[in-house]
């Protein structure tokens, strides 16, 4: 074992999820977005989760950050209770909420602002090598012009970019991407894969990737979940074998559309049938 | 001309005719000037009394924001623990608006009882009046902030504290200045109250004084110096609130002051 702050960098269980139930409100307004589930992922991989849409993919990203508590369950994170080890969570939320009273730069730079060690730092360096960070980044994702504008002077495609920024900033150990890629064009969407791709290569977080676009899965992900609901609980976890640098022209290869077909395939039978509600 | 300086000329004019209209009517009636003297007098009275009434300006203009500025820190500091816990609003909530109801008149001898008369009863009733606006905005402001807005703070492992600055303060400001806007006509009102009660200096004095010698002019005199500290202080916080508080006025029809 490394010393006591560093994390263990074996292929050790990083992220778990232990008999987690989930229950939104109380009374006869109760919904379980999550029924018994368990999952396990290792240090540095990265896990696609897929599923019809309600089935509790945000719901397992907001437990994983620690936004909200497990109603039965447990939930570890680097081997202690979630939120109790120092790791640095990055998290790009489906909805790219930025803080309106804040440049685009600057809601990059929040981060850096709140989580150790670069909070230390940040008076005296956000002027300088913080704000080049943030540029660099704002630049990585086709938004070079934009740090200087607010929030509402955005497309929803171009906050949500932004707000994928704000995510990487901090280098996290763990990072949460709910569908970050959703409101962009498909040429964007591949060129930031692609970039996504080479982040993860580089620095190894660990991802938690929702998504609804299966080549997507297939293209960045190690492993796939296929989640089902009411109540929500993963039915389907399957490696990704194809090599890495992955590119493009492998979505095309007989082996990737079959396995996309075969998500596919799956994600349609566990749809709910229609409520009559 | 463009719409803003179409508006701006618009208020003007209005502003301007309001006089006219007055000064022309007091004669067309032939007003006395016991009853309602003519602006023209006014201005007249303001000219003559000058050197007289300006230390008594320059005392109320102090108190109110003497008054005014503690009412700031203490409004945010009651406005933050009722806004941010469920225990500090049930408990503090129906204490303070029982306070609030309190006529200020009637609080005005406690301070003299304790404080004796002068400056510091005014600045308190000054003080007190303000208050209440901004408790009540600051803490509407914190709870009704968006939780996605903190989930933002809290994914990140902030603190209470981190929250607070970079979240709910800053997403408080525009109900901030809204109050303020309103509190800082409120702490006029409560020095001048004072100073009519309790006080040889201010120009609520001033303008007590003036009414037992029925010198009318010199009471409406009075009431323009206030009417215009007024103004100029409203003026001044709007324009900070326009500088600090942009991103909540995207309409900037209404944005520009
Ligand atoms: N704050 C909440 N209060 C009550 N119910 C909620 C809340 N958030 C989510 N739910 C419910 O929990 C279930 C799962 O929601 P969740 O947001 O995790 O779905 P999802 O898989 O992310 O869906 P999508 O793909 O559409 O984003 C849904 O049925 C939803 O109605
Ligand atoms: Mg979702």
């Amino acid at each position: 074992m490394t010393s006591a702050t560093e994390l263990p960098r074996t292929e050790d269980t990083f992220v778990e999820l232990e008999n987690v139930t989930l229950t939104y409100g109380r009374g006869d307004k109760q919904v379980t977005a999550l029924g018994l589930t368990n999952l396990r992922v290792n240090q540095g991989d990265f896990v696609a989760l897929v599923g019809p849409s309600g089935c509790g993919k945000s719901t397992i990203l907001k437990l994983v950050t620690g936004l909200i508590t497990a109603t039965e369950g447990f939930v570890y994170v680097a081997g202690r209770e979630v939120g109790a080890a120092p790791v640095r969570v990055g998290m790009a939320f489906q909805n790219p909420t930025m803080l309106p009273w804040l440049t685009v730069r600057d809601n990059v730079m929040m981060p850096l602002k709140i989580v150790p060690p670069f909070r230390q730092e940040y008076q005296s360096k956000k002027k300088t090598e913080f704000r080049d960070r943030a540029d660099a980044l704002l630049k990585e994702v086709g938004l070079a012009n934009f740090g200087d504008k607010h929030p509402w002077q955005l497309s929803g495609g171009m906050l949500q970019r932004a707000s994928l920024c704000r995510a990487l900033i901090h280098e996290p150990q763990l990072l949460m991407l709910d569908e970050p890629f959703g409101a962009l064009d498909q040429f964007t969407r591949e060129e930031l894969w692609a970039v996504m791709q080479e982040l993860w290569m580089k620095l190894k977080p660990t991802v938690l990737l929702v998504t609804h676009d299966l080549k997507e899965a297939g293209y960045l992900a190690t492993r796939i979940c296929v989640m089902r609901t009411r109540p929500g609980q993963i039915v389907d976890d399957a490696q990704v074998p194809f090599p890495r640098p992955r590119t493009i022209d492998m979505s095309y290869t007989p082996e990737f559309v079959s396995m996309t077909q075969r998500l596919r395939e799956m994600i349609v039978s566990q749809r709910p049938v229609k409520e009559t509600v | 001309m463009t719409p803003h300086t179409r508006r701006k000329v618009w208020s003007a004019v209005l502003i301007v005719g309001f006089f006219v209209l007055w000064e022309a009517l007091c004669w067309l009636f032939n007003v006395s000037d016991i009853v309602v003297p003519k602006p023209s007098q006014i201005i007249y009275t303001l000219y003559q009394r000058g050197p007289a009434l300006w230390p008594h300006t320059l005392q109320t203009l102090y108190t109110t924001l003497v008054g005014f500025g503690f009412g700031i820190l203490i409004g945010i500091a009651l406005g933050v623990l009722i806004g941010s816990s469920r225990l500090a609003y049930d408990v503090a909530y129906p204490l303070l608006v029982g306070f609030a109801s309190i006529p200020k008149v009637a609080v005005v001898p406690i301070f003299v009882l304790w404080f004796g008369s002068g400056t510091v009863p005014a600045v308190l009733t000054a003080m007190i009046m303000c208050i209440f606006p901004i408790v009540v905005n600051v803490a509407t402001g914190l709870a009704t902030t968006e939780p996605e807005l903190e989930d933002v703070m809290r994914a990140l492992r902030a603190t209470k504290t981190d929250i607070l600055w970079n979240v709910g303060l800053p997403r408080t400001m525009p109900y901030f200045f809204a109050s303020l806007k309103v509190s800082v006509t409120l702490a006029f009102v409560g020095t001048v109250i004072s100073e009519t009660v309790a006080s040889n200096r201010g120009i609520g004095n001033v303008m007590m004084i003036a009414s037992s010698n029925f010198d009318v002019p010199l009471v409406f005199a009075g009431l323009m110096i206030l009417a215009f500290l007024g103004v100029s202080l409203y003026a001044i916080f709007s324009l900070i609130e326009s500088r600090i508080t942009g991103w909540a006025h995207r309409k900037d029809e209404f944005a520009m002051g």
